[in-house]
């Protein structure tokens, strides 16, 4: 893509009033979130105040039971939530891809077998899967990563598989065919790059649910262990009905911050699909 | 139309087959059920005793051989844990799950399909970003955070609703004992039907709308009202169908969660607890009915797809 194509497209993202202002938010939370150990006021696993206190001048968002700063731990969280979800959509992003792009290329049976596999992990309900898989492997950072990582790819594949059908047919590829140019230069020259936009507008979405996800299942007990903080078991922590009743400031934060990463990733990726392709009606 | 239908299902066949040894290689590898059983009164000799009546003690391979020789003749197997036969618990947890599965999916598409085709009436309207970012407002809250929030308020706060169950234990039972019991549960997962679908239904009503027929009939001074409600909503209902085949997936994962949270009397309890239990028999149950229900939904939809549009060979 050259540069005038690029300034298109943050021209026509720009014109999404809600999208821009989702992506200086996206922005602001996921600096926090890396900046954590430079700006959060305390550490996250010390406790550093008395116990279950709630909002007051030194703590924003109030201590939890074992006097653990909230706003510090939430940073923290945001950084390990980030964190997975972003290592879940590039690992899922990358086997899609690679799976994409022999499947359209060389067709055949090979094309055959991993589309019926892709169809097999489609057709599957996903959180049992997810559960299943969580259940097996020590529960933790990076199992969660992985596991997550290997359940998104399906729609990656079926994206690149389409997209690769369809550029075969183009003359320029076809050019390079009648040229005599290797496999390799045609599969990741000519055809990868024209599947980089498509893809990356794909991978949002996979960024947005994997997060979700890591939510979901550390807040059912399978993910991010403590004492590192995860937005998901922080809420894991709020099921007891005392502190879902009488201590808010210990389960709102983290739940609001899951909806607001989420939604403006999602709307950032959807400004982001119409910016690239504005014929699609989506 | 035979031949197709025909065709379709003997390609499902070894999907399912692929599905089963999927699940039953990753459930292997989580670890055998015998180090749940073991205690401190439990003897070595008895845990090997353990492993020979239920054929822990073959390969791997061979115990999924005789799983499924024994599915193959009707039999689900035993459960590790209770002892009683899959089929009968499965049987006994369906009920609850199919009736929060199905309100929760016809509420979220009630909800969906006015909201997608009116967004898509007014496109690019305010009226149209309104309910777009609603709908991404809707599938962005995680299903537990949104049942948090509703236990706070209904059940704490206003103390209107019961906070989890099925019956009110002792009087209930009744019809409207346990929609009251629903509410809450079919809220969560409506919210999260409808969230996915409305710019789904959006989309493809913008299609339809945008085909020449619809233009040659609107050029011909029908009324814009006749052209949406009459010819568009018509032929937009064929995409909408579709969608509900490709929800039961994510529905069934939804209710896992949800009848974790509210302690619904379903599938999806029995599912996590077979899960932590390494129940073996109980998880392939539950794993290879929810496969047969989304291959059966997937061919359906082929069917429709198929009976419908005729450019569509076969």
């Amino acid at each position: 893509m050259n540069s005038s194509g690029f300034s298109l497209i943050m021209k026509r993202f720009s014109r999404h009033k809600t999208a821009l202002v989702s992506l200086i938010l996206l922005v602001i939370m996921i600096g926090a979130a890396v900046l954590a150990p430079v700006v959060a006021p305390y550490s996250p696993t010390r406790p550093t105040g008395s116990f279950s206190a709630p909002p007051d001048s030194a703590h924003w968002l109030g201590t939890d039971q074992i006097g653990r700063d909230m706003l510090s731990r939430l940073l923290y969280a945001a950084r390990i939530s980030l964190l997975v979800g972003f290592m879940a959509t590039v690992i899922s992003t990358a086997i899609g891809v690679v799976l994409g792009l022999v499947s359209g290329y060389f067709g055949g049976w090979i094309d055959k077998m991993i589309m019926s596999f892709t169809d097999m992990v489609m057709s599957f309900p996903y959180i049992l899967l997810v559960l299943v898989a969580a259940a097996i492997f020590e529960p933790g950072l990076w199992s969660i990563i992985w596991i997550l990582g290997f359940v998104n790819w399906p729609g990656v594949t079926r994206l690149v598989r389409g997209n690769v059908l369809s550029l075969r047919e183009t003359n320029f590829v076809k050019s390079d065919v009648a040229a005599g140019m290797p496999r390799r230069y045609i599969l990741f020259s000519e055809i990868l790059p024209n599947t980089v936009a498509p893809v990356t507008v794909y991978a949002t979405s996979v960024f947005a649910l994997s997060i979700l996800d890591e939510a979901a299942l550390s807040f059912l007990g399978l993910g991010v262990q403590t004492p590192t903080p995860s937005l998901g078991n922080i809420l894991n922590g709020a099921q007891s009905l005392t502190i879902l009743t009488g201590k808010p400031w210990l389960w709102a934060p983290a739940g609001i911050l899951i909806i607001l990463l989420v939604i403006s990733i999602n709307l950032v990726g959807d400004a982001l699909r119409d910016a690239i392709d504005p014929r699609n009606n989506g | 139309m035979w031949k197709y239908i025909l065709k379709k299902i003997l390609l499902a066949i070894p999907v399912l087959l692929g599905i089963t040894i999927i699940d039953y290689a990753i459930m292997s590898l989580a670890g055998s059920p015998l180090e749940m059983m073991g205690g401190p009164r439990m003897t070595e000799a008895g845990i090997a005793l353990k492993a020979e009546q239920l054929g822990l003690n073959q390969p791997v391979w061979m115990q999924y051989l005789s799983w499924l020789n024994e599915m193959l003749h009707g039999n689900l197997g035993t459960s590790f844990k209770s002892y009683r036969p899959v089929s009968e618990l499965i049987g006994e947890n369906i009920g609850p799950t199919l009736l929060l599965m199905g309100a929760s999916l016809v509420v979220g598409l009630l909800i969906a399909a006015p909201a997608g085709i009116y967004s898509a009436i007014h496109r690019y309207k305010k009226r149209d970003y309104a309910v777009v970012t609603g709908s991404f407002f809707a599938s962005s809250v995680p299903g537990f955070f949104l049942a948090m929030l509703l236990v706070y308020i209904f059940n704490v706060r206003l103390g209107w609703l019961p906070s989890g169950g099925m019956k009110t234990a002792g009087i209930g039972g009744g019809f409207w004992d346990v929609a009251r019991h629903m509410i809450m549960p079919v809220t969560v997962l409506a919210v999260s039907v409808a969230g996915s679908n409305i710019r789904y239904i959006r989309s493809a009503v913008l299609e339809i709308l945008e085909t020449d027929y619809l233009r040659t009939a609107a050029s011909k001074g029908v009324g814009r009202r006749a052209v949406i409600y009459k010819h568009a909503l018509r032929n937009a209902l064929l995409p909408i169908v579709t969608v509900i085949g490709m929800q039961i997936p994510m529905l069934f994962g939804g209710a896992v969660i949800v009848e974790q949270i509210f302690s619904w009397p379903g599938l999806g309890l029995i599912t996590m607890n077979a899960i932590t239990g390494r129940d073996y028999p109980v998880i392939m149950g539950v794993c290879l009915l929810s496969a047969v229900v989304v291959l059966a939904a997937n061919l359906l939809t082929d069917i429709v797809y198929a009976l419908v549009d005729p450019t569509i060979k076969y």
